[in-house]
């Protein structure tokens, strides 16, 4: 649905050039969560700002639904960003205007009528939780609410493609979780194509189908955000998953300490996806005479089920032990006896 | 008492000197906002990095304003004569008093409205391009909006300083509290009106302060 290819963007500075973003390539599907993770200075905020051209690109395409956005005219392209919404890090509301004014600006924009802005806005208000607070300023509403305001400022005019550029990174980790799941929310009832630019990789955990990781203006790996999880492969990805994760050398340690136990065996269960996985250790109590006890672990939720690592101590008759395990071995977990 | 303490002042005269001043004043302040707005956003928005970018243009705006903040009134107002002789076809009374009070108030009240559209939040402006905002929206819509509080606040500091200047205009016969103060007070060893004078105009800047601050803090919604 988005297509970029060879998009590239040199910022001229007195003294030298800087190559914020890199010959990049990339497509988006329709209606997927879309990540971009990098550090700090990686060029994501300029990749980010060159989709709807607040960024003039220095060379290369950018299309969206099979609109080249890079060769419109100045006049097209302020109609085609009415398709394009966007949310920011800080909020960016008019503090003179109210929630509702806010979120009736674009619409304004757009050329409704008073009436129509005024349904519009209220649809929208009820859908990112703000009824009863239409007629607060910005000024008198949380992070969080401020960035609801922003969501649905963003969504007045229907757009194909969110945007959202550290949405969450001014908030704190609950206000973050609950703004996340709004624009899950959002994603799966409009069916809205999301790009989200971020620092964090449990963002990208919580909330994407897939990612893309920049470096230097460039992507160094992009895939489904399991398959990143479960193998990175470029340095700088194997830190973004140890921030979740935490570093398996961690795991190494505790595994000598779990290795002393005396009793029946030890197993590692490896969970990548798919969201039967997450019932497998309640089915093995049920259908088996085994007891299981869950000494340590680490598993996160995605988008596409549950990724990690648990370490179970099971005990019991060995043969019923025998028949867990195959089990086990027959679902998407993947066993390890120690 | 009144007539004790001030023996020379003629009470009908002081209103009509006093009416003379506001009508001066607000009448200048009109031209001021006016022009002041129009210079302040041609400076803000030719600026590096502003809507219409134009190095020669902002150039040009900003030595104008620059010259004439300057030129100190008194000097602006006997630089003026042939214009305002030509303008308004007198050199006296409060009309007379206008293009010199304008132009010598609207560059300062330019910079003033520049400072607060650099007050504006860039993000926001931002946003408003990602919307698919037109310049007139951003600058109408967006700059003046938000600026709103600042804009007032600064007319309000013009305004004061115009009131000051009516009264220098006064030397040149504009009519009002300072020519009042001057030909009838000064030249007649009357102190005692001087001195009326001299409360009045007190009382017009509390009175514009006043207000000014009171819309001020109704505008701001941060
Ligand atoms: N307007 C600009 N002028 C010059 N350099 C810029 C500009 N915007 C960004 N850069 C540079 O481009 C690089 C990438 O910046 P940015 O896209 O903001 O990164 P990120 O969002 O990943 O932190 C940085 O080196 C930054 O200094
Ligand atoms: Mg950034």
């Amino acid at each position: 649905m988005i297509t970029i290819k060879q998009l590239s963007k040199v910022f001229q500075t007195n003294s030298t050039e800087i190559q914020a973003v890199n010959a990049l390539d990339l497509s988006i599907d329709k209606g997927e969560i879309f990540g971009v993770i990098g550090y700090s200075g990686a060029g994501k905020s300029t990749f980010v700002r060159l989709i709807n051209r607040l960024e003039e690109p220095t060379s290369g395409q950018v299309t969206i639904d099979n609109q080249e956005i890079t060769s419109l005219s100045k006049k097209d392209l302020r109609l085609s960003r009415q398709e394009i919404g966007m949310i920011f890090q800080h909020f960016n509301l008019l503090w003179s205007r109210t929630v509702r004014e806010n979120i009736m600006f674009p619409l304004e924009i757009a050329g409704l009528s008073k009436q129509e802005r005024l349904k519009r806005a209220d649809e929208l208000i009820g859908l990112v939780g703000l009824a009863g607070r239409e007629d607060a300023y910005p000024s008198q509403l949380s992070g969080g609410q401020k960035q609801r305001v922003g969501i649905a400022r963003a969504l007045a005019n229907n757009p194909k493609v969110l945007l959202c550029d550290e949405a969450t990174s001014a908030l704190d980790p609950e206000t973050t979780d609950s703004i996340l799941s709004l624009l899950v929310d959002i994603n799966e009832k409009l069916g809205l194509t999301i790009i989200l630019i971020t620092h964090e990789m449990h963002v990208i955990q919580k909330i994407c189908h897939r990612v893309a990781v920049m470096e230097d203006g460039s992507v160094v790996e992009k895939g489904n955000v399991m398959d990143v999880f479960s193998h990175p492969q470029q340095p700088v990805t194997k830190k973004f998953v140890e921030q979740v994760m935490g570093k398996p050398d961690d795991e190494l340690a505790d595994e000598s300490i779990l290795n002393q136990i005396d009793q029946g065996k030890l197993l590692r269960l490896h969970f990548v996806g798919e969201t039967a996985s997450q019932t497998t250790i309640s089915q093995v109590a049920k259908k088996f005479d085994v007891d299981l006890n869950i000494l340590h672990g680490n598993v996160k939720q995605t988008q596409s089920g549950a990724y990690g690592t648990l370490f179970v101590q099971i005990t019991g008759d060995d043969k019923e032990i025998g028949e867990a395990i195959s089990f086990i071995t027959s679902t998407s977990v993947q066993v390890e006896v120690k | 008492m009144m007539s004790q303490l001030f023996p020379n002042v003629i009470w009908s005269d002081m209103v009509v000197a006093m009416i003379e001043t506001f009508y001066m004043t607000l009448l200048a302040l009109l031209g001021t906002f006016i022009f002041g707005i129009m210079l302040g956003l041609l400076l803000y928005l030719t600026s590096p990095g502003g809507v219409w970018q134009n190095k020669i243009i902002n150039l040009i705006v900003a030595t104008i304003v620059n010259v004439f903040r300057a030129i100190p009134f008194v000097i602006l107002i006997l630089l003026l004569f042939p214009f305002t002789d030509f303008l308004i076809g007198t050199l006296r009374g409060p009309n007379a008093a206008l293009p010199a009070l304008i132009i010598g108030s609207a560059p300062f009240y330019a910079r003033l409205v520049e400072i607060g559209l650099r007050e504006v939040d860039k993000g926001v402006i931002e946003a408003a391009k990602s919307m698919g905002a037109k310049t007139s929206t951003i600058i109408f819509k967006v700059l003046l909006k938000e600026s709103t509080p600042a804009l007032v606040s600064g007319l309000t500091v013009t305004a004061i300083a115009l009131i000051g200047y009516t009264a220098v205009a006064g030397i040149i016969g504009a009519g009002g509290l300072g020519d009042y103060a001057y030909y009838y007070g000064f030249q007649r060893r009357s102190y005692d009106v001087v001195f009326m004078c001299t409360i009045l105009i007190v009382i017009i800047v509390f009175i514009f302060q006043f207000i000014g601050d009171a819309l001020t803090n109704k505008l701001d919604k941060r």
